[in-house]
């Protein structure tokens, strides 16, 4: 039986790069862009991604990890302005469980060739689902960032 | 349980000293004794203890007493829910916008040397 739970948060990450915004802006609107660092080199198969960047449209990427169960990206993007902003809500699956649902905001600023990128999400964690090494990994993951932030 | 914000401050605050840190990353690998725990540290035994009993009431480590052992280990209940979910999915995007930062990078170079690159603003 699955236990019920619901499990809020919301992080920001800022990031900077030596690039006009519109060309930051431009890796997400591009679906062969995207693709390039979206789903990056992982031990992991990826099949059938799909990028539909206008509002309303869809984002679906579905990722094989060996003996594991698929994970499942669905994405639908509700606001996007050209060079500035976009915002959509995706849900994760791994095999047939909903494991979180997520409201995201990508922001672009900057001017010339200094680009920054503000990207938020609020996400509910759903079930508590625990897949194997992910909670070692995450364990690990933020003792590290922890070290960096508070050291 | 972490029904309310205060047990995060705990561990939060728990993982603010290093020596803290690098005892729970030990416990990561399995179950040590105190003597164990306090070995790479040049501090008393009583620094180790008092060290421990912050990881304890932060709820991030327990221990037990056989004989005269007192052996620790993480209580990985305690880091698996919130914190672990945003820093497994943070971590994902740091690694993304990682290669967002190498993909520009390598796009930039050619466009520089074939053609400028649209202003959109003058």
């Amino acid at each position: 039986m699955t236990e019920r739970s619901t499990q809020h948060a919301t992080f920001v990450i800022e990031r900077h790069y030596p690039v006009s915004p519109a060309r930051v802006f431009g890796a997400w609107a591009d679906p062969v862009a995207k693709a390039r660092w979206f789903n990056g080199p992982t031990q992991a198969q990826s099949e059938g991604y799909v990028l539909d960047f206008r509002v309303g449209g869809a984002e679906h990427l579905r990722t094989t990890f060996p003996g594991g169960q698929p994970h499942v990206y669905d994405a639908r993007y509700y606001d996007i302005v050209p060079g500035q902003r976009i915002v959509y809500c995706y849900e994760m699956h791994i095999g047939k469980m909903r494991i979180s649902v997520s409201l995201a905001t990508a922001e672009f600023r900057g001017a010339g060739k200094q680009a920054t990128l503000i990207f938020t999400e609020q996400a509910v964690f759903l079930d508590g689902y625990d897949d194997g090494g992910s909670r070692e990994r995450g364990t690990h993951e933020l003792l590290d960032k922890l070290g960096r932030s508070l050291s | 349980m972490l029904a309310s914000p205060e047990p995060l401050d705990l561990m939060f605050q728990a993982l603010a000293d290093p020596a803290r840190r690098a005892m729970v990353e030990r416990l990561c690998r399995g179950p040590a004794s105190v003597t164990e725990l306090g070995k790479p540290f040049s501090m008393t035994l009583s620094a180790v203890v008092q060290h421990l009993q912050v990881l304890e009431s932060s709820g991030l480590v327990s221990s037990q007493k056989v004989g005269r052992v007192r052996t620790c280990q993480l209580e990985a209940g305690a880091l698996k829910r919130a914190e672990t979910w945003i820093s497994a999915r943070r971590a994902n995007w740091e690694r993304r916008f990682d290669r967002l930062g190498e993909f520009l990078a390598e796009q930039e170079e050619p466009s520089a040397s074939t053609k400028k690159p649209v202003r959109d603003k003058s």
